[in-house]
Order: structure tokens, then sequence, then C-alpha cells
């Protein structure tokens, strides 16, 4: 009886891609506003995702995420390396001077310093340039969409210079670092030479970053740290999360994306759900006629179960195609870069599709099952 | 069981059935102590104004329906005896529908929904779906058999409901109107076919119906009346039968129902 089910649902063409559309309207709907509030909050931890020589960051003791920083003293950073399990630490200078170019543009950056040394904590992916060529002075690698911010029209080009609090500085590389929560741009440089760019300070260092030693995970090591130094030590990923719920704490962001999502997983659902719950009343003439000739409930439990996959599986793929594509096409743009769809969103849009396509069908198969097969000769 | 009831060549025995619908004061009797029996080989006809209970007896019949009292026996198998499962698997067996509405599914071809009942019953499609063309040719639908229901006529359409009714060889057939939506040619032919293809020895059919131009095709007519069978005639000449004996008036002209309480 599969056939029958599945004829049954394809016969109208009409009502069948009105369902599908439905299913993949809040497919689209649900993907796409999850990923954004996603990716947008993932943006408050991008620098800190972007190191990805370190496992663990080491802060004062009431620093709650990036933004907010309180610098350290310079005897810090022997405390922790003298902690048992530390394979490395350095410094971490975070810093936010206002860069200007030649022709008056200016913009307020984040500003990186790396240890001299080892440049540990610089991101991977490179443009143009090289970050070797940090190690020459007044020199910074700046982000793709920080240059076009400055330097809007113009393009890509090493060598040019900028003006950071009375030091002219030069751009010896363009690098793909993430983008941060807000828009500005993003420049990297050596921590000594940071110092000097930003306005100066009793003390100036942001965060240590470190590295546990062979056989000491990451948590052993914060653990270590914590209670050996009085700092607070965090591994990226809960350094990571402590941004992402402060910005849902202390912001109007998970608000206002969470009214939106509600309204399209309602909305949606609501549609979708609603759209095949009337498919199966619409037909249950065609249904009362299989139960007078036999057909059983449990079979017919197995044909609208069929019959709500298919289609909820079907809008689906269909709803998940237009977000990929949404995503691809919409925003491959320098300020909604690196926004994706994430396949936890996918997941999850999947787990509301199946509760929205259960429920309808579970709504639906109790009209069927309670339905007199006499109704056939009304 | 009953075994008598088919011992006695009787495919539905009903004794005083009834059948009420809600209760208290929208309590409605729709079948008041039914006695009505339809013989194997004969075609029975149930007929009467409407809403005298007609189709609420034949639902009852069908097992599509409890009724609130009475005995039915239906081929020999007392309905009370089955539950609910075993009803349908009954009914699957035995019984084809032939709907006044056709009831066919739109989106099957005429052979696919001859197979409904078959593939029900779990033959496989293809089997299923040959034997359906079969019957459909035997009806005069061979170039029809992978029609949707849509492009048929309703004689056609008709047709394909009542190869769907008889492609499992069920034994007893119940038609709901089935000449009701048809002009008459083709209302004379559906019931030529019927007649020709539905009537053997160990099948019975029942048909309810209003249109007096098919009462030559019965053997026995049921007249209804306000949920009671007030008069039982046979066209063809035969004695009425034998538990509505007390019923006067059954000659094969009188085709008009009579209250019981003015033929007795």
């Amino acid at each position: 009886m599969n056939f029958v089910a599945l004829r049954m649902l394809t016969g109208d063409r009409a009502k069948y891609f009105g369902l599908v559309f439905a299913i993949a309207f809040c497919t689209f709907l649900l993907e796409n506003q999850t990923s954004i509030f996603a990716n947008i909050l993932r943006r408050t931890a991008s620098q800190i995702l972007d190191v990805t020589d370190a496992e663990v960051w080491v802060m004062d003791p009431k620093t709650e995420y990036w933004e907010q920083t309180k610098a350290l003293k310079d005897t810090d950073l022997t405390r922790v390396r003298g902690v048992p399990g530390v394979g490395w630490a350095v410094r971490l200078f975070k810093g936010n001077p206002v860069a200007r170019t030649s022709t008056g543009k200016f913009a307020a950056s984040f500003l990186i310093g790396l240890d001299d040394a080892t440049l540990a904590g610089a991101p991977r992916k490179m443009l143009m340039g090289s970050w070797e060529r940090l190690r020459e002075p007044d020199s910074v690698v700046i982000d793709k969409a920080g240059y076009v911010l400055l330097f809007p029209n113009e393009p890509l080009q090493l060598d040019r210079t900028l003006e950071m609090n009375d030091h002219l500085v030069r751009i010896v590389g363009i690098s793909d670092a993430s983008a941060p929560f807000a828009s500005l741009p993003v420049m990297h440089t050596r921590y000594s030479e940071a110092v000097g760019f930003v306005g100066r300070e009793r003390t100036q260092l942001s965060f240590l970053i470190a590295r546990p030693a062979p056989g000491v995970t990451p948590q052993e090591l914060t653990a270590r740290i914590q209670e050996q130094t009085g700092l607070r030590a965090r591994t990226t990923r809960e350094f990571m999360w402590d941004c992402v719920r402060y910005y849902l704490r202390n912001t109007g962001i998970p608000v206002n994306f969470g009214i939106t999502i509600a309204v399209a997983l309602v909305v949606g659902t609501v549609v979708a759900g609603q759209a095949f719950y009337l498919f199966t009343v619409e037909n249950l003439k065609q249904f009362g006629a299989l139960k007078a000739v036999g057909v059983t409930n449990v079979r017919l439990t197995g044909m609208i179960l069929l019959q709500a996959l298919s289609v909820g599986a079907l809008g689906f793929a269909v709803g998940t195609g237009m977000a990929a594509t949404f995503f691809e096409v919409m925003l491959h743009k320098l300020a909604t870069r690196h926004i994706v769809l994430m396949w936890q969103c996918v997941g999850l849009t999947a787990a509301c599709i199946l509760f929205v396509v259960i429920v309808a069908s579970i709504l639906s198969i109790r009209r069927v099952l309670v339905l007199e097969p006499a109704e056939v000769f009304r | 069981m009953t075994g008598a009831a088919t011992e006695n060549g009787l495919a539905v025995s009903c004794q005083g059935v009834r059948k009420h619908f809600g209760e208290g004061n929208t309590r409605i009797e729709a079948l008041r102590g039914v006695d009505f029996n339809a013989r194997f080989g004969e075609l029975s006809f149930l007929v009467g104004p409407s809403g005298c209970g007609k189709t609420t007896l034949i639902s009852v019949v069908a097992g599509l329906l409890d009724r609130t009292g009475g005995d039915l026996a239906v081929l020999g198998q007392r309905m009370d005896d089955l539950s609910d499962k075993d009803r349908v698997l009954f009914r699957r067996k035995n019984l084809g529908f032939v709907f006044q509405q056709y009831n066919l599914l739109p989106a099957l071809t005429a052979a696919e929904n001859v197979a409904v009942p078959l593939l029900a019953a779990d033959v496989p499609r293809r089997e299923a779906v040959d034997r359906s063309k079969e019957l459909l040719s035997q009806l005069g639908l061979r170039n029809r058999v992978d029609a949707v229901p849509s492009t048929l006529s309703g004689g056609q359409q008709q047709r394909v409901a009542l190869a769907r009714a008889l492609v499992h060889g069920p034994r007893l057939v119940v038609c709901d109107e089935p000449t009701a939506a048809l002009d008459h040619a083709s209302g004379k032919a559906v019931m030529e076919l019927l007649t020709a293809n539905a009537v053997r020895p160990d099948r019975a059919v029942i048909v309810v119906t209003h249109d007096t131009r098919v009462f030559q095709y019965a053997q026995s007519i049921a007249h209804m009346d306000d949920g009671q069978i007030v008069d039982v005639t046979r066209p063809n000449g035969s004695s009425a039968d034998s538990s509505l004996e007390h019923v006067a008036g059954t000659g094969p002209a009188d085709l008009h129902p009579r209250p019981k309480e003015a033929v007795s």
C-alpha cells in the first residue's frame, strides 16, 4: 500500500507542492535565523578562536569576556610559567588604537600584540605578505575587511602606511582574520610594538596564552594556574563560551533574534503542520474508502506516516538547499564573511521539522482512526 | 457462528436489528428492529425514501457500523463474535463495495484503483494490477485501464468501482445507489454488468437504490420506511423470503411499499 500512499500524496500537484513549499519555507527560516544568530554570537569570540597555538588563556580574575580586559602585571607571566604542566606561556596584548590613513580616513581597531620571539597567537591564513615580516620595525598585519574599510575601492597592496598614536606603521601583510563582533579592522603586530602604538598605561599585559606540557590537559592546567596564581585561567573553548554568554546576558541580541526565531518556528511549524493536517482531512473520504475495503488502522497509520515523512524529508531538503544557496550567494561579502550555515542549526531544524511532521501525523492519524468507514456512504 | 444461516441459503440474516445515534433529546432511532435477509445467488434490493435507514442498515450489515440491538449474521458469521481487527479482515476478504460517488482514488489509474483490495490483502503489486486489468477488460474497459478517474465518464467510473468490488472474489457485494449518478443507459449497463458478474450461487448482492428504472434486475425488493422493513416483494414471481412470510402482498408486480400494519 506504500505506493498508494505516495500516489495519494503526489496526485494533487498543487496541494503537494504547497505542502513541500510550506515545510521548505519553515526549514529555510529556521536554518537561516538560527545560523545567523549563532554566527553573530560566535563573532564575539572570533579573536580567541583565531589563536590556534595556545589552548589556555590567563587573565585578570574579574575578566568576563574578550572585550573586557584589565592589564596583568609583567611578573604574572613568570608566575604562570612556573606552574607545573605549563609547556609554554607567552604574552598577548589587546588594545583599541585609532588607525588613520594618509587621506585622513580613520577607524578604531583591534590591535593584537603577539609574542616578539614566537609570534604565537597569530591567525594562520594570510592573503598577502607573511607573518615573518612582522619582525620589521613599525609593521602591522591587517585583515582584509579592515583594509577595505580604511582604503575603500583600492586594490590590496602591501607597504601602505597608517598612523597610530603618532607612530607611522607599515602594512606588511593582509590576513583573513575572523570577523570581530564589531566591524573594526583587526591588526596584528609584535607585543613590543603594540604597547607603543597604544597610549601608555602603567601595565599593558592583556592576556597570557599558554599551552600545556605533554600529558597535561588544558582543563588540568587551568585549574592549576588558578590555584597557584589567583589569576583566571580558561581553555579556549571555555573562554569562547564566556564571551557568548556575556553577550547573551548583557545585550538585546538574544531577545531580538529569539523573537525572530520563535516567530519563524511558530509560523513555519503552524503553516507546515496545518498544511499536512488539512491534506489528510481533505482526503478523509479516500481514507474512509480504504477502511471500508478492509485496510487496517495499522496500515493506514503507516501510510500517513510515510506520507508525512516523505513530504517532510523533501521539504527539509529543499529548504536546506535554499538556505545553503542563500548563505553561499548572499553572504559572500566582507561584512558578512564567515557567516555560514552551521551543521548544528541544520540538525536543530531537522529535529523541529521531524517534531512538526510527527505532531501533524498524530493529529491526522487520529482523524483517520476515529473516522467511521460508514462515512463513505454519506 | 450461525452456520444455519448459510445452510438456509442466507448470506445475510438480520433479526430485530436496532441502531440509534446520539442520546437523550438528540437520540435518533435509525433502525427499529429490522428483519432482513439476503439470499445467495440473488440480487436483493433495499428501497425506501431518503432517511428511512437503508444506508444505516447496509453499513451495519457490512460491519462498518455497530448495531445497538438484534441479531446479525453475515455469511454465517455472527458479527458479535469478531474483534474490531477481525471484522476488518472479514470485510477485506468477504465484502465488496460499490458507492454512489464511486470513491475512486483520484491519483491512481483505473487498474490501480481496482487493485486496492488485493493490495490491502498483501497481493504483490504487479500481480494485483494484472488481475485488475483482466477484470476491467471483462467489464469493457480494456482501453481505459491506465486512465485516471477524472478522465473517465460516470458510467466508466462506476464500472471501475464495480471491478474494485469484485476483484478479490467477495461473497457479499454491497452497492449504495450505484446508478444514482448515472444516466439511464449507463445505469442500465452497470446493472447488467453487476448481474452478469456479481450474481453467483455462492455470492449475494445487496443494492440500495431509489432508481425504479433498475428494479427489473432485482430478485427481491425489501421496502424500508422509518427504520423498518415494511414489505418484501419478489418481482420474479417466487415466494417471499421464509423469514418474512408474515408480510403479505409481495406479488411480483407489487413494487410499492405498504406499512406492515396495513398488509397484515
